[in-house]
C-alpha cells in the first residue's frame, strides 16, 4: 500500500506538463476557477504542511543558538544519536539486501503467488506502528513465548538495543522493496538475458547490468528507509523501555523533554530529525530530476538518423 | 554450425506454442522464421539459443545435443527485438561487453577489445558512434550496435527476433539490405524471426512458414510463393482470392459457376477451396458467358504500373470480394467500368480439400 | 506460467526467492502471527469484553471517524493540489512538489509536537482560533488535524500521476462536442481519476487509522473523548494486560488486513482504467 511513497518516474519525464494543459484552450479553467483552485490548495499547503515544519526550527531556536547547542549537545542527545544512528545502520542493510532479492526474484521470473507475496511484503506498511511493537513484546517479553528462556541466559532483547533494532526493522522492512519491485518490472529482464547470451555469470550481469539500472531506485529507496528508521516513534516506544541514555532513541528523546516541558530542548533535537527530512525530500527531488533528465535522452536525434546508411 | 531441431514440443499453460517441430538448418543459410503472431517462431528462436528450454525433443548444434548447455556456452549470437542495449553504457562498452565478461585467462586484453570492438563498429558501419549512449541513437543504429554486440563473441550461430520490427518502413527497407550483404560477407548460419513476408521472401535463402506451433513449408522463397502446400501458406504469402465449391469432374462448382481445373487426385464431391493470385485471374466482360465465376466491379484502380480491379462477387459467391491484377492496356481494352457485371476466369487454380470445414455449399 | 519443468535463464530465482521468504517469515509474518495466538488463550467472551468495553469502543469510534473525515478532507484538497500541481505554473511549484512529501519523511513525533505548538492556545494558530470559540489542540479536532497531515501526500501522489497522463486531446473531444469546463469535468477527467482517488482515500485512511506518534501528542487522550484506538493498546500494555492489548491488536489488524484488500483491488481497477501498471 505504499503506492504513495515510490518515486514517480513517469512524471519525470514530462517535467513540463502544466505548459502542456495552459497553451490549450479546452485544457484551461477560467481565471477565477483557476485562482480559486490554485488558491485554496496552496492556503491548505501552507497551513497542514509548511507551518509545521517552520514552527520546527522556529520553536527551536525560541531561546536562542545557546540553548539550543547544549540541547544536541547533552549526553542524553549524544547518546539518543548514537542509539538512533546504530538502529538505523542494522535495519538499513538488512532491508537492502531483502529489497534487493525480493525484487530480483519477484520482477525477473514467473511464479505462482507473486501478487500474494507483494502483498505480504506490503503488510508492514498497513500494520500500526505500535502492533508492531506489541508483537516484539509478546514474543521476548517477560510473559513473552521466549521470555522466560531469555531471562533465564540473560539475554535482553526487550527494553534493549536488539528490540529497538528489531522493531526497526519491522516498520522499515517494505521501503527497499517498494522501490524496487516496479522499477525492475518496468526495465523486464532483455538486458540481463542479454548479458547471459553473451557470456556473463549471474553475478557479473547483476552487478554490471542490473545494478546500474536500478542504483537511483535503490539511493532512494534506502534513504527512506533510513529517514523512517530513524525517525520511527510508535514502534520502538513500546519495545523501548524510555531508559535514559540506554535506550532512547532521537523521537523519544523528543516526547521525554517535550513531557518535561522542556520545550526548546524538544524541539532542537526535532529539528535535528526535521533536517534529516528536508535532506530525504531533496535527494527525492534530485533523483527525480535525474530519471526525468536521462526519459528526456529516450528520445532519439531522429534527425541524425543512419547518416551512414 | 548447422543446427537441427528434432520433435521440440513447448507448451506455455494450455497454450500449444510448438507442436512437434522439427527443422536443419544448414550451415551457412540465411534462414527466416516467418508466420503470424503467436505461431512459435519467438519461442522456437529463443528454444534454439537457450533463452528457453522445450518441454521435449532436441537442439542439434553441429550434431551434438545442445540440451544440457547453458545459453552462456552455446556460442549464440543472439539480437534482441527491442535490442536489450545495455542503456547505461555507451556503445564501446555494450559492443565490448562479452569479451569484458570472459574468465580472465580467455578475456582478451584491452588494446586487443578495443581493436576488436572498431572493427566490428567498422563493420556495422557506424565507428563513429563509439562513445554515445544507446539512448542518442536512432533504431536503425540501435539495431546495428546490437548486431555488432553479438558479433562481438564470435558466436557460432546468430539469432535474431523481429529485427526490424520496431523500425520505421524507410529504415527497415535499408536494413534488410544491409543485413543480407552482411551476411553475404560473414557467411555465419544465420536464423531471423519475422511476421513481415516481404522482408522473409526479400532477404532469407530459405524460409519456413509456421502457423499454430507447428511447420507449414519449408523452401526457398521462390518456392513458397509459386508453390505455396498449404491453404495458410496460400493465404498467409502475397494477396490471393478464393472460391469455395466442390469438385465436380474437371471442374470447381461455386454455385451455379464452374472453374476450370487441372486434374488432380481429389475425389468427385470432394468440399474445396481454390485460390487464385491476383495476376492469376483474368476478366470477361461477357456477363452470360458460362466461363468462370459472376461478379460485379465495385472499383478500378489503375494509377500503377498495373491497375487493380476490385469486385463483389455474385450468384455463387455472393458476399465474397475479389481483386485482379491487370495491365492498363487491358482495363482498357476491355474497357471495363465501375458497376460493370462481369466473369472471372482464373489462368492458374490451386485447390484443396477443404477438412474441418461442414460442407455447406458456396 | 505453469509448465511442468520451469526452466530459467537468469540465475538466482531460487536463492533470492527463498530469502525473500524466509526473511518475511522471520520478521513479519511469524509475529504478526504471535498475536493471533496470543488471543487465542482468551476465550471468546473474554475478548469479547476487552474489545467491546466502553472506553475502547470509544476509541474506536476516534480513530474511524476522524480517519474518515482526514482522508476525505485529503481527499478533496489533495485532488485540488494535485490538479495545482500538474496543470499550472506558479513561483515556487518544484519546492511545494517536494515538500508535499514531508509526512513521509518528518518523523511523527516531530510533527505531534509541532502541530501542538501551532494549535495550542498560545500557538501560531490556536491564537487566533480560540477567540472564534475553536479549539483543536487536547480535543478530538486535534486528531483531525493530525491526520490530515499524516494523510495529504497519499491523496497527492495517487492521483498526480493519472492527471499527468491525462491525454489533453481527451478534453479537446470533449470541448468539441460541445461540453462545458465543468461537465469536462465531471463526465470526464473524474471518472478516469476515480481509482485512483478512491485509492488514494483508502490509503490515507489506512495509515490514519494506525497513526500513533502525531497524534498523542496533540489528541490530550482524554479517556472516552480524545482516545485512539492505538494509544489503548498502549495504555493496556502499561498495565501490563498483555491479553487485553492483544484482542485490541487483533481487532485493529483484521481491519488493516481489510483494507489492504481493499487497497490491492482499488489499485487493480486504476490499472484498468488507466492502463498504468501499478
Amino acid at each position: 500500500m505504499a503506492g504513495a511513497t515510490t518515486l514517480n518516474w513517469a512524471a519525470a519525464a514530462h517535467a513540463d506538463t502544466a505548459a502542456r494543459f495552459e497553451t490549450r484552450d479546452a485544457t484551461r479553467e477560467t481565471p477565477l476557477v483557476k485562482w480559486l483552485v490554485l488558491g485554496l490548495s496552496l492556503t491548505f499547503f501552507a497551513v497542514f504542511l509548511l507551518l509545521p515544519l517552520v514552527a520546527v526550527f522556529v520553536e527551536a531556536l525560541r531561546k536562542g543558538w545557546e540553548t539550543y547547542w547544549t540541547a544536541l549537545a547533552h549526553e542524553d542527545a549524544l547518546s539518543a544519536v548514537k542509539l538512533t544512528l546504530t538502529a538505523a545502520i542494522i535495519a538499513v542493510p538488512l532491508n537492502l539486501v531483502f529489497g534487493v532479492c525480493a525484487a530480483w526474484a519477484i520482477a525477473k521470473f514467473e511464479f505462482r503467488g507473486k501478487h500474494f507475496l507483494i502483498t505480504l511484503i506490503d503488510l508492514p506498511f498497513s500494520v500500526s506502528p505500535v502492533i508492531a511493537g506489541l508483537v516484539y513484546v509478546l514474543i521476548f517479553g517477560a510473559q513473552g513465548w521466549l521470555g522466560p528462556w531469555l531471562a533465564a541466559h540473560e539475554i535482553k532483547i526487550l527494553f534493549a538495543v536488539p528490540g529497538i533494532v528489531l522493531a526497526t526493522v519491522f516498520v522499515t522492512f517494505p521501503f527497499v522493496a517498494r522501490e524496487l519491485i516496479p522499477l525492475m518490472q518496468a526495465q523486464g529482464r532483455e538486458e540481463e538475458e542479454a548479458a547471459i547470451v553473451l557470456g556473463a555469470n549471474g553475478w557479473q550481469t547483476f552487478w554490471y547490468v542490473t545494478l546500474p539500472n536500478i542504483k537511483w531506485g535503490l539511493l532512494y529507496g534506502v534513504i527512506l528507509c533510513n529517514a523512517r528508521a530513524m525517525g520511527e516513534f510508535g514502534a520502538v516506544s513500546v519495545v523501548s523501555g524510555h531508559i535514559r541514555g540506554q535506550t532512547n532513541t532521537l523521537p523519544l528523546h523528543v516526547e521525554i523533554l517535550y513531557n518535561e516541558y522542556q520545550f526548546a530542548a524538544a524541539f532542537a533535537v526535532a529539528s535535528l530529525l526535521a533536517m534529516l527530512a528536508l535532506v530525504t525530500l531533496g535527494i527525492k527531488t534530485w533523483v527525480e530530476h535525474r530519471a526525468a533528465h536521462a526519459s528526456r535522452d529516450e528520445t532519439p536525434p531522429e534527425a541524425l538518423q543512419d547518416a551512414a546508411s | 554450425m548447422s543446427i537441427q531441431v528434432k520433435d521440440i514440443c513447448k507448451q506455455f499453460g494450455d497454450f500449444v506454442a510448438l507442436d512437434k517441430v522439427s527443422l536443419d538448418f544448414p550451415t551457412g543459410e540465411l534462414v527466416a522464421l516467418l508466420g503470424p503472431s503467436g505461431c512459435g517462431k519467438t519461442t522456437l528462436l529463443r528454444i534454439i539459443a537457450g533463452l528457453e528450454q522445450a518441454d521435449s525433443g532436441q537442439v542439434l548444434l553441429d550434431g551434438d545435443d545442445a540440451s544440457g548447455t547453458h545459453v552462456r556456452e552455446r556460442q549464440v549470437g543472439f539480437v534482441f527485438q527491442h535490442y536489450a542495449l545495455f542503456r547505461h553504457m555507451t556503445v564501446f562498452d555494450n559492443v565490448a561487453f562479452g569479451m569484458r565478461m570472459k574468465p580472465r585467462p580467455q578475456r582478451p586484453s584491452e588494446k586487443q577489445i578495443r581493436a576488436k570492438v572498431h572493427d566490428l563498429l567498422k563493420l556495422v558501419q557506424l565507428d563513429w558512434l563509439a562513445d554515445r549512449f544507446p539512448a542518442q541513437l536512432s533504431g536503425g543504429q540501435r539495431q546495428r550496435i546490437a548486431l555488432a554486440r553479438a558479433l562481438a563473441v564470435e558466436p557460432r550461430v546468430l539469432l535474431l527476433d523481429e529485427p526490424f520490427g520496431a523500425l520505421d518502413a524507410k529504415v527497415r527497407k535499408e536494413l534488410r539490405r544491409w543485413l543480407r550483404n552482411l551476411h553475404d560477407e560473414l557467411h555465419i548460419t544465420s536464423i531471423f524471426v519475422t511476421h513481415d513476408q516481404e522482408e522473409a521472401l526479400e532477404v532469407a535463402d530459405r524460409v519456413v512458414l509456421m502457423n499454430q506451433g507447428h511447420v507449414e513449408q519449408i523452401g526457398t522463397p521462390e518456392e513458397v510463393y509459386r508453390q505455396p502446400a498449404t491453404p495458410f501458406v496460400y493465404g498467409f504469402l502475397g494477396s490471393v482470392n478464393l472460391f469455395r465449391g466442390r469438385i465436380d469432374g474437371e471442374t470447381v462448382r461455386v454455385g451455379e459457376d464452374v472453374l476450370p481445373h487441372e486434374a488432380n487426385e481429389l475425389e468427385h464431391g470432394a468440399e474445396v477451396v481454390a485460390f487464385a493470385r491476383p495476376h492469376e485471374l483474368d476478366v470477361v466482360p461477357d456477363a452470360h458467358s458460362d466461363a468462370g465465376v459472376a461478379a460485379r466491379i465495385t472499383r478500378i484502380l489503375a494509377f500503377g504500373v498495373t491497375a487493380r480491379v476490385e469486385l463483389d462477387g455474385l450468384n455463387g459467391a455472393g458476399g465474397q470480394h475479389f481483386e485482379v491484377e491487370l495491365t492498363r492496356e487491358r482495363v482498357a481494352h476491355l474497357n471495363l467500368v465501375e458497376g460493370q457485371s462481369v466473369r472471372l476466369v482464373p489462368s492458374r487454380l490451386k485447390v484443396f480439400e477443404r477438412n474441418g470445414t461442414t460442407g455447406a455449399s458456396a | 506460467m505453469a509448465a511442468t519443468r520451469t526452466f530459467r535463464v537468469l540465475p538466482g530465482f531460487h536463492l533470492t526467492l527463498g530469502y525473500t521468504l524466509a526473511y518475511l517469515s522471520l520478521i513479519v509474518l511469524l509475529p504478526l502471527a504471535a498475536v493471533f495466538l496470543k488471543t487465542a488463550s482468551l476465550s471468546l467472551a473474554e475478548f469479547w469484553a476487552v474489545v467491546s468495553a466502553p472506553r475502547v469502543v470509544a476509541t474506536y469510534k476516534l480513530s474511524f471517524g476522524m480517519s474518515l473525515a482526514a482522508a476525505a478532507i485529503n481527499a478533496v484538497f489533495g485532488l485540488m493540489l494535485a490538479w495545482s500541481l500538474v496543470r499550472y505554473t506558479f513561483p515556487g511549484k518544484r519546492l511545494i512538489d517536494a515538500l508535499v512529501d514531508l509526512p513521509f519523511a518528518l518523523p511523527t513525533a516531530v510533527a505531534g509536537i509541532a502541530l501542538t505548538a501551532l494549535y495550542a492556545k498560545n500557538g501560531w494558530l490556536g491564537q487566533y482560533l480560540e477567540p472564534l470559540g475553536i479549539q483543536v489542540a487536547f480535543k478530538p479536532q486535534g486528531v483531525l488535524v493530525a491526520l490530515v497531515f499524516i494523510g495529504l501526500p497519499f491523496v497527492v501522489r495517487t492521483v498526480q500521476p493519472i492527471l499527468e497522463d491525462l491525454d489533453t486531446e481527451l478534453e479537446e473531444a470533449a470541448a468539441s462536442l460541445g461540453a462545458q469546463r465543468w461537465q469536462i469535468f465531471r463526465h470526464v477527467i473524474l471518472p478516469v481519476l476515480l481509482p485512483a482517488l478512491l485509492t488514494g482515500f483508502a490509503l490515507a485512511f489506512a495509515r490514519a487509522v494506525g497513526e500513533y506518534g502525531s497524534v498523542i501528542f496533540i489528541a490530550g487522550n482524554i479517556p472516552m473523548v480524545s482516545e485512539i484506538t492505538p494509544l489503548m493498546i498502549i495504555t493496556k500494555l502499561e498495565q501490563y494486560d498483555y491479553s487485553g492489548a492483544t484482542a485490541i491488536a487483533v481487532v485493529m489488524l483484521l481491519l488493516s488486513f481489510t483494507l489492504l484488500l481493499a487497497i490491492n483491488g482499488l489499485q487493480a481497477w486504476t490499472a484498468k482504467r488507466t492502463g498504468r501498471d501499478r
